[in-house]
């Protein structure tokens, strides 16, 4: 039967759907119960991907429809307990929402064990990129490859974090105010205001509680030295606007692991997968190519 | 005492922050973003200092110092060769932002905080609009 449109009329052509499903897996985190929201696309070597503080894995929907992409990898992304989709859990409304390497770290290795994903590749963006950093430290014998984007071991923060949850101040718009300075002038507008938009969708103090983990309980330096990139190799890439997390951020994370492979972006900012898709490609693609050749 | 060393900016900047109110008061999706904004700020461009009225995001008066009882909310504060850089066309890194600067140490965000953090989004989109302007126009 054909499908009609919303006018009534059947339409020449059905309308483009995304190959991305979505679901809902249930877990165990920290002793509680929780119900995460994941997606995933494509097939082949499974490569989880780890959206921003204060976001959700909506960030990753281009690589998702990336033919190039999805031909060879099973790409997935999850929403951190709190963001998106995933709900956050019972007794949330007396408590304050704080991200900790140790919870970060469970969510990641759970939600790999409940997917039964085999030695997956785990792609990460900023908070994303520094707890792929602590992966390769404590278990990088469980991955295939690590990719950091935006990663460093330790950054200098730039603005005061109580700004971003207090009622007199919409947390919504402050904490798209904040990022928006983050991103490449040369990114395209809508691509620019789409990422904005999953900012300003977080919670209420959400984004400020994954900032815990970035700035207090994450600090890496002194440790980065440990990894060993023979047994899981390390790939780190940075926009040259990051200002948040810097080329020379990264440069210097860099020089203290051996075997790693670092790039720093042209024209991309903190949220390379978002904010300017083909620019990201560009440098993702031979990544990923030599992640699977390797096997 | 600070107002005697005041002086006007160089020519190319004083006409990006004259054309300020025209660019600001022209875009009316702006005005509406700053709707619930009637605040005065000081910005100063190396020793060179401009008050800012803005009243429901409209900019109500802009008038170079020195002002013999100067008063404002908050004030952003950078050298001339930094607001050279923030308002190319096409920014380099570390300039292409007010966060980006302040974060380098060349530009400073002081005072009551609360009108520009409340109003983020419109006071960055304010303070880049002289990088839609040609030189001197």
């Amino acid at each position: 039967m054909p499908r009609r449109g919303a006018s009534g009329t059947a339409p020449d052509m059905a309308a483009p759907i995304d190959p991305i499903i979505g679901r809902y897996v249930h877990v165990s985190l920290s002793g509680r119960p929780h119900r995460l929201y994941f997606e995933e696309a494509g097939e082949g070597i499974p490569l989880v991907c780890l959206h921003t503080a204060g976001a959700d894995g909506r960030q990753f929907r281009h690589l998702m429809t990336d033919r190039d992409v999805t031909d060879r990898f099973r790409v997935l992304t999850f929403d951190l307990p709190w963001h998106g989709k995933s709900t956050p859990p019972e007794g949330w409304q007396r408590e304050e929402y704080r991200l900790t390497t140790r919870a970060y770290t469970e969510a990641i290795r759970v939600f790999c064990a409940a997917l039964e994903l085999e030695r997956p590749v785990v792609l990460g963006c900023s908070i994303g990129g520094r707890i792929v950093l602590s992966l390769a430290i404590e278990h990088g014998a469980e991955f295939r490859a690590l990719i950091g984007l935006e990663a460093a071991d330790y950054q200098a923060p730039w603005y005061d974090t109580t700004w971003l949850h207090r009622p007199d101040v919409h947390g919504s718009e402050v904490c798209a105010g904040l990022v928006s300075g983050m991103m490449a002038p040369q990114s395209p507008e809508a691509s620019r205001w789409e990422t904005l938009w999953h900012y300003m969708q977080g919670g209420p103090g959400v984004f400020k509680g994954d900032l815990y983990f970035y700035r207090v309980d994450g600090d890496l330096r002194d440790r980065v030295g440990a990894i060993d990139t023979a047994r899981c190799p390390l790939y780190l890439l940075t926009g040259e606007y990051d200002f948040s997390c810097t080329p020379e951020d990264t440069l210097r994370t860099a020089r203290q692991i051996a075997g790693v492979e670092t790039q720093i972006m042209k024209e991309l900012g903190h949220f390379p997968m978002s904010e300017n898709p083909a620019q990201f490609r560009r440098y993702i693609l031979p990544v990923l190519e030599r992640i699977r050749a390797r096997g | 005492m600070a107002k005697e060393t005041e002086r006007a900016p160089a020519a190319d900047l004083a006409a990006r922050v004259d054309a300020l109110p025209t660019l600001v008061n022209s875009d009316s999706w702006l005005i509406h973003r700053g709707r619930f904004v009637t605040t005065e700020l000081l910005l100063e461009l190396g020793r060179g200092a401009y008050y800012l009225a803005i009243e429901r995001g409209r900019i109500a008066a802009l008038e170079r110092g020195p002002r013999p009882m100067p008063s404002w909310r908050f004030a952003l504060r950078a050298g001339e060769e930094a607001w050279r850089r923030f308002w190319q066309a096409v920014p380099e890194p570390h300039y292409h932002d007010l966060f980006a600067m302040a974060k380098r140490g060349e530009l400073s965000i002081e005072g009551d905080l609360h009108p520009f953090m409340a109003n983020l989004l419109y006071f960055k989109e304010v303070l880049a609009a002289p990088r839609r302007e040609r030189h001197g126009a």
